[in-house]
């Protein structure tokens, strides 16, 4: 049985179908990314799944149960996590409360989480006392990455993590993200940055206006011409 | 000199606490849906309005009191459930005409009941007493009302500050969806602002009616105006900018209302010129003034978004 499974999603704005019907299956442990351009629904796709978005059509089961239609604070209480794109951390909260409004719906002793996350970025925690808007953006992308752990997600979304970051940074939030996957965390990777999240990915799909295009493992799409034409770029100078 | 500034500036500070404690429902509430209460000043004057007619029925005061903002609190909520929770994704626009519809139907409600007579506002023994400090005669409750309101701003800011609801309100303030993806209920976050804003005019109304004895359909609008102007001028979407711009009001508006006095007896003029009239002018000039010069007033954030 998958951990997430998402059957036949169609979801509107205001009249114009931003997903047309597209099923995705994550299974436990894995990593999964979506690419595609701009537009074609990833993070629609993520929205939907979070409950942020209404669906128009179709269902989404997460470990066996059926959560189209709740609430994002239902979702989020089953185990689903999310760093949003963007990073939206909040800019008037430390760090520090950033991470504990993470576990907001915890009641237990948040001390072991806030190690595991300073432990993974060190960063911070020197900046723990610190608003979190005063950040630089690869630290506020890893405090948006930490405050998502705080709820102990077993199936971690990420909305463009690598968006306008430096290429170093880029690198460590990828590194970063590997080691999530080895402790075990099921992570939904949505990316523009296609070369690095099909080369991690164990399974990945192509979103293209709204419709899902070609699927298979990381490496295969990172093979195939179709995708290396428009998406990677051509590389494949003689 | 002093001895003829002093009353009024006593009772300046008196009338600025009042002014606060109706402010910060206005800056709570614009802080976390961007949204003028336009309801707020009736909040207020309904309040006065539940205050006579439960302490007319017997009770007494130390049951009514309680009653009394419980009620106020209550009605908060059910205005923001009602007539501004539905609305949560229409143009804010709307919502301000919701307001305003709000505002229109408290009045004729209590014009209903009332029929548009002035109420009178029961004594409360103790904070109506007389009491002399220095060159001042005054009631008690303006003494007291400075500390009160001093006292429940620094509980507010703890809470604000320090708790996990308060630290929920910041962040439903920046960011409602963010909120969500956290598990914050962001409609319960909304309500318990509604809920503070109107305890706080609950407990306003009892102070400030203490003074003025009576209470009509109209009473809360000039005090919800300067309210309104104090959080203004404070910087809306901040308390303590609420807290200071109200006392600033309170303060100046009533050394204008003892102007012809205090100029008279120190012999600047030789007779009365009536400025006194201009007090109410002058906190609208206020306005004007700071949005001309300071937009988002003394503490506010710089706009980062704008209606």
């Amino acid at each position: 049985m998958s951990l997430l499974y998402v059957d036949n999603l169609k979801v509107s704005y205001g009249g114009i179908e931003a997903l047309k019907g597209i099923s995705i299956r994550v299974e436990k442990g894995e990593i999964v990314t979506l690419i595609g351009a701009n537009g074609a629904g990833k993070s629609t796709t993520l929205r939907a799944i979070s409950g942020l978005v209404p669906l128009k059509e179709g269902t989404i089961t997460y470990d066996g149960q059926v959560i189209s239609g709740q609430t994002p604070q239902k979702i989020v209480s089953e185990g689903i996590g999310m760093v949003p794109e963007g990073r939206r951390v909040f800019p008037n909260l430390t760090v520090l409360e950033n991470l504990k409004i993470g576990a907001y719906l915890r009641k237990d002793d948040l001390q072991p989480d806030l190690e595991h996350v300073y432990q993974l970025f060190p960063r911070l925690q020197e900046r723990s006392w610190q608003l979190a808007g005063t950040l630089s953006g690869g630290e506020q992308q890893m405090l948006a990455v930490g405050r998502a752990l705080m709820m102990r997600p077993k199936l971690l979304m990420m909305d463009e993590p690598s968006l306008g970051l430096a290429p170093k940074v880029i690198q460590d939030i990828f590194s970063i993200i590997q080691r999530l996957h080895e402790e075990g965390i099921t992570i939904l990777l949505v990316e523009q940055n296609a070369n690095a999240a099909l080369k991690i990915a164990d399974s990945a799909y192509v979103l293209e206006t709204g419709s899902l295009g070609m699927h298979g493992t990381g490496m295969e799409l990172l093979g195939d011409e179709r995708v290396k034409e428009a998406y990677l770029g051509k590389t494949t100078r003689t | 000199m002093w001895n003829t500034v002093f009353p009024y500036l006593l009772s300046g500070i008196s009338v600025g606490g009042q002014y606060a404690l109706i402010a910060i429902g206005y800056t709570m509430v614009y802080g976390i849906l961007r949204l003028i209460n336009f309801a707020h000043g009736d909040v207020f004057m309904v309040a006065g309005i539940i205050m006579i007619y439960i302490s007319a029925s017997g009770m007494p005061l130390y049951v009514c009191i309680p009653l009394v903002i419980l009620f106020t609190a209550l009605i908060g909520f059910l205005i923001e459930r009602v007539a501004y929770k539905p609305l949560r994704s229409a143009p804010r626009m709307s919502v301000m005409i919701s307001a305003i519809g709000v505002s229109y139907t408290l009045q004729n409600l209590v014009l209903y009941i009332t029929g548009g007579l002035n109420k009178q506002y029961p004594t409360i023994p103790w904070i109506s007493d007389s009491v002399t400090i220095g060159p001042a005669t005054t009631k008690i409750v303006t003494v007291v009302t400075p500390f009160l309101t001093i006292f429940l701003v620094v509980a507010l800011v703890l809470l604000i500050n320090k708790t996990k609801i308060g630290m929920a309100m910041r962040a439903v303030s920046k960011d409602f969806e963010t909120s969500q993806l956290m598990g914050i209920n962001i409609n319960s976050v909304i309500s318990t602002t509604f809920v503070i804003g109107s305890f706080l005019a609950g407990v306003g109304s009892i102070l400030y009616f203490t003074n003025y004895n009576t209470v009509i359909q109209t009473s809360g609008a000039m005090p919800g105006l300067k309210a309104f102007v104090a959080a203004v001028f404070g910087g809306i979407g901040s308390i303590p900018g609420a807290v200071i711009g109200a006392f600033i009001i309170g303060i100046v508006e009533n050394i204008i209302k003892g102007m012809d006095v205090i100029l008279f007896k120190s012999g600047v003029i030789a007779r009365p010129l009536g400025l006194a009239t201009f007090s109410d002018a002058f906190t609208f000039a206020l306005l004007i003034i700071i949005l001309v010069v300071k937009p988002t007033g003394l503490f506010g954030e710089k706009a980062t978004d704008k209606v």
